[in-house]
């Protein structure tokens, strides 16, 4: 049984000058076989996890990742959190996760540092003036608080935006969520590893797949750089390689990987509060708690695997930032990295039953998974454990690019796929 | 910043060029007649190679041409670029597991 975190046991390793804190979580040697294999430790892998084992009783089971805990996507996000999307099948999913999101430090006993700052997002043409007031009526008729802002409220809300984005930029209005925000990425996927792993789930870095065994159609087990490991059920939970994985099992995908970019800043006092966004110009920026400005940047126009991404891309991301907050200009950028982000034709997931008899899927993010963590891998986990897609899973099925049945969120998404 | 060998206007920096996705995609003769999975295969499914891919590219801000590169999607390096009814350059191909 694990200790529970709290300031008294702050106190007391504080004696022990922190050096006897307990391992957050086991990192065993995979065994021969176990019920279900989660391919992919980041986040939304370590919550399926979590919730197979939590809610439908399966504590044989593994994730394993090819490198370390959160070192994929879920360390590479910008850490938005929101869930002001269009369509009703987008809303119940990110709303879904939302809804999670807010008691997840209380239910994992982790500081996730969730912080609803509100997420706005900028208009900057009378195109995306109308697509936001679209979607803020969408947005409200399913529950989903979004509000629109005329130009001087988002003065209000960001003293130091310049309106008239230095000519090129004009600011014409916005949308606020105000439950949206921001929250620790590798503090997510740390608290639910440590809930994982508290509950006999084995959890398995440095372990990479090498092939699938398919028998008859049907899954029976997984290659990995640590031997082979028998299963019936596989979730593939990964980002930036899910067609890499999907072409091992036999099938393909209508995904394009592509690098998106982030950057931060030197830390300066607090000076923006809530989350910016500007999709029609590819910046997005907040401030992280320790003080540095987080950006966010596009994906690359073409293809890509390499977790660095194109200058020009930075170059339009920064010259749009300096237009909108002048007082910006002088900060120097102290990292900048790339996260490679499956994108789908409709800047929809993938989430349901593949072609193969007992693999699952659960990719296809794009550029906006992280807001969906915890959502997802409850809805996935119910999806892995019944063999059937759970009612908010189905309409992100594979099967939606023959039947035609897409779910367009590409100006949701903010970033362009 | 790749710079891309335009087979008509030599070596250009990559935003003068546009994408256009995985190269020798063969549109169904008559798409009335295919079934809705060979039409969804030929619409949205996607090799989406980690390692040697044949892309297309047009040179947009050029010559508004269309031609197709052979690079490697890990490393950006760029094998060579040739003309759509040409046959692509011999290359080693690498495949990233």
């Amino acid at each position: 049984m694990k200790a529970r975190y709290s300031i008294f046991s702050l106190a007391r390793n504080a004696l022990s000058y922190h050096e006897n804190w307990q391992q957050a979580w086991h990192s065993p040697e995979p065994k021969k076989s176990y019920d279900a294999v989660i391919v992919g430790g980041g986040g939304h892998g370590l919550v399926t996890a979590y919730y197979l084992a939590k809610e439908h009783g399966m504590r044989n089971i593994a994730v394993i990742e090819r490198g370390w805990l959160g070192g994929g996507n879920t360390g590479r996000n910008t850490t938005i959190v929101r869930s002001n999307y269009m369509w009703d099948q987008s809303a119940a999913l990110y709303e879904h996760a939302l809804k999670l999101w807010e008691n997840m430090t209380r239910e994992l006993n982790f500081n996730v540092m969730f912080s609803q700052r509100s997420v706005l997002n900028l208009a900057h043409t009378q195109n995306e003036v109308r697509i936001t007031k679209r979607r803020i009526h969408s947005n409200r008729l399913n529950g989903i608080d979004s509000t629109w802002l005329d130009p001087e409220d988002v003065k209000r809300e960001v003293p130091i935006i310049d309106l008239r984005g230095g000519g090129r930029y004009p600011v014409l209005g916005g949308s606020i969520q105000r439950r949206a925000g921001t929250a620790r990425h590798d503090a997510v996927a740390w608290g639910y590893a440590r809930a994982c792993s508290e509950m006999g789930v084995d959890i398995i870095q440095q372990c990479a797949v090498e092939g699938f065994d398919i028998e008859g159609g049907q899954v029976t087990g997984v290659r990995t750089s640590k031997g082979q490991i028998k299963t019936n059920k596989v979730g593939l939970v990964v980002a930036g390689h899910c067609g890499v994985l999907a072409n091992m099992a036999g099938f393909k995908l209508p995904v394009n990987s592509r690098p998106l970019q982030a950057l931060v800043s030197e830390p300066v006092k607090p000076i923006i509060h809530n989350v910016v966004m500007a999709g029609a110009v590819h910046a997005y920026i907040s401030q992280s708690d320790k003080g540095e400005l987080v950006i966010g940047a596009g994906t690359d126009a073409y293809n890509g695997y390499s977790q660095w991404g194109s200058n020009p891309v930075t170059e339009d991301t920064l010259a749009a930032i300096c237009e909108l907050y002048p007082l910006f200009r002088r900060m120097r950028m102290l990292r900048q990295w790339g996260g490679v982000v499956d994108t789908c034709p409709d800047a929809s997931p993938i989430i349901g039953l593949s072609p193969v008899k007992g693999i699952y899927l659960n990719c296809g993010w794009g550029t906006g998974g992280f807001k969906a963590t915890p959502g997802s891998g409850h809805i996935f986990a119910d999806t892995v454990a019944n063999n059937r897609p759970h009612p908010i899973a189905a309409p992100f099925a594979l099967d939606r690019f023959r039947t035609g049945f897409l779910i367009d969120e590409h100006a949701a998404a903010g970033v362009a796929h | 910043m790749l710079l891309i060998p335009c087979p008509y206007c030599g070596a250009r920096t990559e935003n003068e060029f546009a994408y256009g996705g995985e190269a020798h995609k063969v549109r169904p003769e008559h798409p009335e007649e295919v079934s809705d999975e060979a039409w969804a295969d030929y619409l949205f499914l996607q090799k989406n190679t980690n390692g040697t891919y044949y892309e297309r590219w047009v040179h947009a801000h050029g010559c508004r041409r269309w031609f197709n590169l052979v690079r490697d999607t890990l490393t950006n390096q760029v094998h060579g670029a040739y003309k759509i009814e040409e046959e692509p350059p011999k290359v080693d191909e690498t495949t990233y597991v």
